[in-house]
């Protein structure tokens, strides 16, 4: 290392490494940079000296054991014969489906929110300041085991459906059951379906993709892209003639028929849940801790948006409104096409970082059970294998990327909405 | 060159401390307080009242360690721990010993290196249902939400039973008793299951215990004890035998009320006299002064007094003894000699 | 033009009539409400449903909270007690439990009759934060400041006196060094002897010298052990303790990551980057099971400092952050017009550039602390005994078990008076901090 600062050959004495500024920033990054090495192999021989006493050498076989129990909510095929790999995969998969869920349903309702905050109505701004307040103001801890009690508490249980005259009755025509284990919904079932992709053979990793699906988004894909370039076409055409063609209908067609038409040919129907013995069985099983922990992070979450989305367009100057209003828009354009454009070069920026703490924060999901990574790998996974070294370091790893991944979309996001700036 | 030399030099020293701290009888007396790894709160067996002082039967355990030990049931800290955070505490001398309702396994006493130095409690995984539900037996719940809580062997057991029975069933996981208890008690499981103590502990503070039945498979063994780490055996070797000592009294009819008059003058039992010290030297042995047993059983009393003070069925969790009456009761309960 | 006027108008109106009442329609609370709540027929429906939305959560709640037992020994009294007194209508809340264990609740299983360490304690950081939250603050209660960090840890975990006093004592070796030492032998060879002699003063004499101290001249509190902290108090000690020792660590981390020397700014964005993106339950896993290895063996900090140390390394990523933000909002007028006076780098920051970031900075050091507030109640995960981790405790008491709403709504409550005080007070200091710019 020493090296680096080298001496260039006659007048170099060794106060200049100090005094002379063309050396001290280099002395000053080398004894930096032997100080963070030197603290680093501290902590490293420390943890080798202590695991040897322990007689827990750092090694990952575990990871290949069978893991050995049961996970209740999986995107993917598990059972408890399958590796801690396998688990903690679906913990993976678990942590970013209740993410994603949560940061879509955290802006909607923060968006709305902070709209709403500053309406006219003072009741309506009130009740909305309330809710920020509340929400903001105490632990999203305490809100992900309130939000469990409360669907616990006051949903009825899945026995009360039972009986000539059942308690509680299943919502929106005998479709949606709203029970204490979760919410049972239809499920989309197809007589002539395609079957799967099977992906990454018998790896841990595995994971089937529905032909089905990939197609329906395929034609669902082109539909939109259809009706896009139609849509740009009637532009066009009243740019030239300043007469616009009737395209809505054309639009509607290309949209809806080659889905439908996809969705006939696969025999398309939807499965209803029904009670069998202890459950209902059938339909797609939304458990409470999923619900819970949706519900807390995304209200807990929406209450910061709120805020972000009214400061950003307070920051709106009023001269733009009323500019915007002289030249004879109308009030819902002069919101889509002046402020809110302008409005969110000031909103994305914190948003990314709420999405971030979104996603961590699901790692609280072990208050209510919900099996995300926290709770596989860093949870029943650490507890049984007792390798805390190991599962911490992973568990780390993998929000780590997550989170890095995160803000990088994100900020390739900002920097298009940035470039449009002049 | 000069950072291996370096790191050496650590190494040596670490090992040196390591080698030092293992004397961990010597480490309680100097700090004059015995540090006991307890339940964060499972009723009867640890819970802090309130004004912070920590009851139970595992409680008792190591306040008498700590009377045999130091003289003084009241020089202990209670550190609670979580099913996660136990070991590690205990492994990392956070903890001199562990007395928190933890299952003697081949993996935890082999590979986690820990030492169990006897059971303080024979328990098994039983399940808990409400009569309306009209189970009868554990082979029936095929199809049932099953309420565990995690961070026990109790997750392993419950996916063996379902697995080798060839039954489906929804595993609902949960932190701590008390949400589990609210979750089962709203029908958000059908069942719940943990040690059959604990169920019996939980259904006693229902508010219609008669509501509910606990089924009579018992789906493992889980012999619950005091653990210290590995690698001081003179350390392990005072927890167990004031472990055993407490259950021998009970045996040979030493009670908190009597063990002062007893160890006043020999008695004609010779066992009495070699464990409260006034025949033989087995407190020396122990490192411990002569009255070591005296303190352990006058600290709360014998096993008994202990199990019908804290846990017994004059308590609202009213346990039978069953597997844990002494083995000349039909129990499990037996105490190698002091010899 | 009077004239012409006068004579094409009959009637000119040449007195000014009495200003009239405004209707009574757009006036007082009728016009207040036809301007605010009844504006066309939409804002109308909007403004009765609300309403029906509030009666329906005041009729749910308020019946609970009002139609309450206080006094019971367990909940199966309690619930005695509600039946005979109002019958089988609805959900009562037990306030009994709160009022058996609110004290735990709060002060966790500190001895009650020392009780007046942790307040006192309390009542000396809000005068010793006055000089920078309290425009009008006398200017002395700045040695209340300087003062705190030492007083506080003694008040709380007791012990002799002469420990925080020594080292205090070492902070003032390290500052009168800088002092007069750089005369003799520059200012970068004073920096590095006067903190060589208090990191010596700190590793091997204070234990010492205190120890001989507190034999001859015995002034102490009765210790305490860190884990008999619990409750609220547990949760701002975390808090303050991590938002004080994360506030010069940030500073150095904002520094390294402006400064142009790559491997420091590596090391800081790499350190800051890496706590920003793991959630603080797996540091806190990592205070919890892992810390104790990373130390020579033999080490044992307890579990409460172990959190402490984590979550103030939490905080000081979130703190770098902030004052960055600090720096970045200050004009390069400022730079350069440190530059032009012949100041070097660190005369800078401590003269010029330091005092208006960190000015700058307070609204967002106020609203990470409430977020570390709030994050503390993580610990109750790994086994601690904050409110969160007490209510598991106290629904382990046998009389008690059983026992939900009532804790949490209490707890809720405190953590909300804390919260919304604290960040309507950084949203006061962020107006007045807007009006000193303009």
């Amino acid at each position: 290392m020493t090296a680096l600062t080298e001496p260039p050959k006659e007048s170099f004495r060794l106060s200049m490494l100090i005094y002379d500024t063309r050396y001290r920033s280099m002395t000053i990054q080398v004894v930096a940079l032997i100080g963070f090495m030197l603290v680093a192999a501290w902590l490293i021989n420390n943890t080798i000296v202590n695991l040897n006493a322990l007689g827990k050498p750092v090694e990952f076989g575990f990871f290949t054991e069978p893991a050995s129990y049961d996970i209740n909510q999986k995107l993917i095929e598990y059972d408890n014969q399958d590796s801690h790999m396998r688990a903690s995969f679906v913990g993976l998969l678990n942590t970013l489906l209740v993410a994603v869920l949560g940061c879509a349903t955290a802006t909607i309702v923060g968006v709305l929110v902070g709209v709403l905050r500053l309406s006219s109505n003072w009741l309506v701004s009130r009740i909305m300041a309330v809710y920020v307040e509340m929400f903001r103001n105490v632990p999203v801890l305490l809100w992900i085991v309130l939000a469990m009690a409360i669907l616990i508490e006051s949903l009825p249980r899945p026995s009360a459906f039972r009986g000539d005259e059942p308690d509680a009755t299943m919502k929106v025509f005998d479709s949606v059951a709203l029970t204490n284990r979760g919410v049972y919904i239809p499920e989309p079932l197809f007589t002539r379906s395609l079957g799967n992709i099977h992906l990454f053979g018998d790896s841990a990793l595995r994971f089937d993709i529905s032909i089905d699906l990939i197609v329906f988004l395929l034609i669902l894909g082109g539909s939109i892209y259809a009706a896009r370039r139609i849509t740009a076409w009637a532009n066009a055409t009243q740019e030239r003639t300043g007469e616009r063609p009737r395209i809505w209908h054309i639009n509607l067609a290309v949209l809806f028929l080659p889905t439908i038409a996809l969705l006939a040919a696969l025999g398309f129907h939807l499965g209803y849940p029904s009670l069998q013995g202890f459950n209902f069985q059938g339909g797609i099983h939304m458990r409470n801790s999923l619900i819970a922990l949706w519900l807390a992070l995304s209200l807990y979450t929406a209450a910061f948006i709120a805020e972000i989305v009214r400061g950003g367009i307070l920051a709106i100057s009023g001269g733009q409104t009323e500019a915007a209003a002289a030249l004879g828009l109308r009030p819902r354009r002069i919101t889509s096409l002046v402020v809110l454009p302008q409005a969110l070069r000031v909103i994305i920026p914190p948003l990314i970082s709420h999405y971030l703490n979104l996603t961590k924060n699901s790692s609280l999901a072990i208050a209510v059970g919900y099996m995300d990574i926290t709770g596989t790998l860093g949870g029943i996974t650490m507890n049984q294998t007792g390798r805390e070294l190991e599962c911490v370091l992973l568990l780390m790893l993998v929000y780590l990327t997550i989170s890095l991944i995160i803000s990088a979309v994100m900020n390739v996001y900002n920097n298009r909405v940035k470039l449009v700036e002049r | 060159m000069n950072k291996s030399v370096f790191l050496g030099a650590l190494t040596v020293a670490g090992l040196a401390a390591g080698a030092a701290a293992a004397a961990t009888l010597d480490d309680i007396k100097a700090r004059g307080n015995l540090n006991c790894g307890v339940n964060t709160g499972l009723v009867g067996f640890a819970a802090p009242d309130a004004n912070g002082n920590w009851q139970g039967f595992d409680v008792a355990v190591c306040r008498a360690v700590a009377a045999a030990v130091l003289g003084d049931p009241q020089a202990v800290e209670f550190t609670p721990l979580t099913g996660k955070t136990r070991f590690t505490a205990l492994a990392s001398g956070e903890v001199d010993m562990l007395s928190r309702n933890t299952t003697w396994t081949l993996t935890r006493d082999v590979d986690l290196k820990n030492t169990f130095v006897g059971v303080n409690y024979y328990d098994g995984q039983g399940f808990i249902v409400p009569k309306e539900l009209g189970v009868t037996s554990a082979k029936e719940l095929a199809g049932a939400t099953v309420c565990i809580q995690t961070g026990t062997t109790t997750e392993l057991n419950l996916a063996e039973f379902f697995r080798v029975n060839n039954m489906d069933y929804e595993p609902v996981p949960i932190e701590t008793n008390a949400e589990a208890q609210q979750q089962y008690l709203a029908g958000a499981c059908d069942t719940y299951t943990t040690d059959a103590s604990g169920l019996a502990a939980t259904r006693a503070s229902f508010e219609n215990p008669g509501d509910h039945v606990i089924l009579p498979e018992i789906i493992s063994k889980e012999p619950l004890g005091p653990l210290v780490r590995h690698g001081d055996e003179e350390w392990s070797d005072i927890v167990r035998w004031t472990l055993n000592a407490l259950i021998a009294a009970e045996e040979l009819g030493v009670t908190s009320a009597n063990v002062a008059e007893m160890a006043s003058e020999p008695t004609n039992n010779p066992e009495i006299n070699r464990m409260l010290g006034t025949e033989g030297n087995l407190g020396e042995m122990l490192g411990l002064d002569a009255d070591w047993a005296v303190n352990a059983i006058s600290a709360g009393g014998n096993y008994g007094e202990l199990f019908e003070k804290h846990i017994g069925e004059n308590t609202p969790i009213g346990l039978a003894r069953g597997l844990n009456a002494q083995w000349t009761d039909g129990g499990l309960l037996y105490a190698p000699p002091f010899r | 033009m009077s004239s012409t006027h006068g004579d094409t108008v009959r009637y000119v109106r040449d007195t000014m009539l009495p200003e009239q009442e405004p209707p009574v329609t757009s006036t007082g609370i009728i016009g207040w409400g036809r301007e605010n709540l009844f504006r066309g027929p939409f804002n109308t429906v909007v403004t009765i449903v609300s309403l029906l939305f509030i009666y329906y959560v005041l009729a749910g709640v308020l019946p609970w909270v009002f139609q309450s037992v206080w006094f019971a020994d367990s909940l199966g009294e309690c619930r005695e007690i509600a039946t005979a007194t109002w019958g089988e209508s609805h959900g009562h809340a037990c306030w009994a439990v709160i009022r058996e264990r609110w004290l735990q609740l709060l002060f966790g299983f500190y001895p009650s009759e020392l009780y007046w360490r942790p307040i006192l304690a309390f009542v000396l950081l809000l005068v010793a934060l006055a000089p920078v939250l309290f425009p009008w603050a006398p200017n002395k209660l700045l040695w209340v400041s300087a003062a705190y960090p030492f007083l506080m840890p003694w008040l709380m975990w007791g012990g002799t006196i002469w420990s925080p006093l020594l080292v205090a004592v070492g902070f003032a070796i390290l500052i009168l060094g800088t002092r007069y030492l750089s005369e003799m032998v520059g200012s970068l060879g004073a920096v590095i002897l006067a903190t060589l002699a208090a990191v010596v003063w700190w590793l091997f004499l204070v234990g010492p010298i205190s120890s001989a101290l507190s034999g001859a001249l015995p002034i102490g509190l009765e210790a305490m052990e860190s884990r008999d902290f619990g409750g609220f108090m547990l949760s701002i000690l975390i808090g303050v303790v991590a938002i004080g020792c994360s506030l010069p660590i940030g500073i150095v981390l904002a520094l390294g990551r402006q400064s142009d020397l790559l491997i420091v700014k590596s090391i800081c964005v790499g350190f800051i980057e890496f706590i920003r993106g793991v959630p603080l339950i797996t540091l806190l896993f990592v205070a919890s099971t892992l810390l104790n290895i990373f130390m020579p063996p033999g080490t044992d900090f307890d579990i409460i400092l172990r959190v402490m140390i984590m979550v103030t390394l939490f905080a000081s990523a979130y703190m770098a952050e902030v004052i960055r933000g600090g720096l970045a909002a200050l004009p390069k007028g400022q730079y350069e017009g440190a530059d032009s006076l012949g100041l070097d780098y660190w005369q800078a920051q401590r003269l010029i550039i330091m005092p208006q970031a960190l000015k700058i900075s307070i609204p967002g050091i106020v609203s990470t602390f409430i977020g570390v507030f709030k994050d503390t109640t993580l610990v109750s995960i790994i086994g601690l005994l904050d409110p969160i981790g007490l209510t598991n405790a106290i629904r382990a008491d046998a009389a008690w078990n059983g026992i939900y709403w009532e804790l949490f709504a209490f707890i809720a409550l405190l953590f909300f008076i804390f919260c919304f005080g604290m960040s309507r007070y950084s949203m006061y200091l962020e107006r007045r901090l807007k009006t000193d710019h303009s």
